[in-house]
């Protein structure tokens, strides 16, 4: 049974009539539907077990705590990572890299470098040039190709041992370009430069495993993997986690405390002030939980065969440019395009007057529009409840548009 | 491939903005203007300049407009360029979202609602500017 027919059924917000014609839901990229058994196990926390974590010496204190940190080990099984102390929680992807860079950028100073790429959102840009203007240190951008992957020989000129960080991102939100991760950590590493990666759009779609991607630091949303807003993850190397004073402050990420300083708490709650989005974080671990029932490979696979569906289908349109990388080359479950003579956001308004919802305009990646030499893109992007019918009408309609304004 | 035209679209798109969209009257450089800005909309990247022609006495003799920007933006862009062009700076500024939209004869739904007024925040840019010299 092919995955959409499997889990259809499992997802209330699919029933959705949108503007006379049933919901064809094709954003999940920037932000995915969430299966029942989310919903319905937020539901029951907060009927049930809601209270603060790990101060609250109650039973639902204790309920409350062991949910939030079965959480943590969930994740930790996710993503692959060595331990448990390595998943902090964060607000989500944005938050986590605000907090990496102010987290490193304390110890940056003039003259220092940190190197991003072409493809990042601005997520994985603005914090870095925020950082770098209060440092002094320098930013450096890594080209693409004309087919939208990472230039890496221009990777090695840009390398320095003045290099301190280098952010990249494992799947590009727009044109779906899969970085080489390991290979760009062991370049990076060389030169004595941590790595951050931004996982946003890869976590929902492949099978996640930090031990061999060797990166430093590495962020997530739950918002785009089934779960709720509002609760993402940071992944920190532990060796790499010693060695940094918290980023920010706040309750929870302390021992002890006097007034003029504080003792620091143990990992991951160093890293985790204030109250936690415990209820999310339940969200998250159901959402796991049932990626995990389905297997990442088999997800990928979906998303894969409905990603060169629309990629081979799209480019046989006249009139309609397909960016990114190739058909045969992997990529994330996105395919960004224009229609020849159409504003993206006249093809999305078009688009959502059939029921079929995709995002259009610059996907928050400016620097890459750019590039490409456009305003924005229209963008597809697909999860597991997406069938290749829906595919097929998206083609469908595209193919009618340029008659219809 | 055969394709299906959307049929909600009229709607969405009013004859008064697929006609501007298609055959803008105003749009194109304008050498010699005398007050001149240009603006992006955030939430799309989209970017229209308005370019005007101010006589001594204050009367706007032809504005026009470049933009990388929807149909939306585009037409309105257009209105506001014929609206003003004949008036004076006066009545240029107080030139209003609701006079634009009594033209399109469009319902602009709140998420597009920016598109609409990009044009007259950047005709109120051009103004200002031009007051300052």
């Amino acid at each position: 049974m092919r995955l959409d027919e499997l889990t259809r059924g499992d997802f209330p917000i699919l029933q959705r009539i949108v503007n006379g014609h049933p919901l064809v839901y094709l954003d999940s990229g920037a932000s995915s539907q969430k299966p029942r058994s989310v919903l319905e196990a937020m539901n029951r926390y907060y009927e049930r077990s809601h209270a603060n974590v790990h101060r609250s010496i109650h039973t639902l204190g204790e309920e409350a705590t062991e949910l939030y940190e079965v959480a943590r080990d969930a994740v930790q099984r996710f993503i692959g990572a060595p331990s448990r102390e390595e998943v902090v929680f964060t607000r989500g992807t944005t938050d986590g890299l605000g907090l990496i860079a102010e987290t490193i950028g304390r110890t940056l100073g003039k003259g220092d470098e940190i190197v991003v790429t072409e493809l990042e959102h601005h997520s994985n840009l603005i914090p870095w040039q925020l950082v770098a203007k209060d440092r002094g240190a320098v930013l450096k951008a890594v080209p693409i190709l004309a087919d939208g992957t990472l230039d890496l020989a221009a990777l090695d000129c840009l390398l320095s041992p003045h290099t301190r960080v280098v952010a990249f991102t494992h799947v590009s939100n727009v044109v779906g370009t899969i970085t080489p991760v390991a290979e760009i950590v062991r370049k990076a590493r060389a030169v004595g430069a941590l790595t951050v990666v931004d996982g946003a759009q890869a976590a929902p779609h492949l099978r996640l495993d930090m031990s061999a991607l060797g990166c430093d630091f590495y962020v997530l949303s739950a918002h785009k993997m089934l779960g709720p807003t509002g609760i993402g993850v940071m992944y920190g190397r532990r060796a790499v986690l010693d060695r940094f004073e918290p980023g920010r402050g706040g309750s929870e990420m302390i021992k002890e405390v006097w007034i003029d300083h504080a003792q620091w708490n143990d990992l991951p709650w160093r890293f985790e002030p204030g109250t936690p989005p415990i209820a999310e974080a339940v969200g998250l671990t159901a959402a796991i939980e049932y990626l995990e029932k389905l297997g990442m490979d088999r997800v990928a696979e979906h998303e894969r065969a409905l990603t060169r569906q629309t990629q081979e289908g799209l480019a046989r349109i006249p009139g309609v440019t397909v960016y990114g990388p190739p058909a045969g080359v992997d990529r994330g479950a996105v395919v960004s395009f224009a229609v020849d003579g159409l504003h993206p956001h006249d093809v999305a308004a078009l688009l959502d007057a059939e029921g079929i919802a995709v995002r259009a305009g610059h996907h928050c990646a400016m620097p890459l529009m750019r590039r490409l030499g456009v305003v924005g893109t229209s963008r597809a992007t697909f999860s597991v409840f997406n069938s290749p019918d829906e595919v097929s009408l998206l083609l469908t309609t595209v193919a009618g548009l340029r008659s219809a304004l | 491939m055969s394709g299906v035209t959307p049929s909600a679209s009229s709607g969405l798109y009013s004859d008064v903005i697929r006609d501007r969209w298609r055959r803008p009257r105003h749009r194109g450089d304008l050498p010699g203007a005398n007050a001149v800005a240009e603006d992006v909309n955030p939430l799309c990247g989209d970017r229209v300049r308005m370019m005007l022609s101010i006589a001594p006495e204050g009367r706007i003799s032809e504005a026009r407009f470049i933009g990388d920007s929807c149909a939306i933006c585009t037409a309105s862009a257009d209105v506001v360029a014929d609206l003003v062009s004949g008036r004076t700076r006066n009545e240029a500024a107080a030139l209003e979202v609701g006079d634009v939209l009594a033209v399109l004869q469009a319902e602009i739904r709140p998420t597009r609602m920016r598109c609409a007024t990009l044009p007259l925040s950047v005709l109120a840019l051009a103004l200002n500017g031009n007051a300052k010299r």
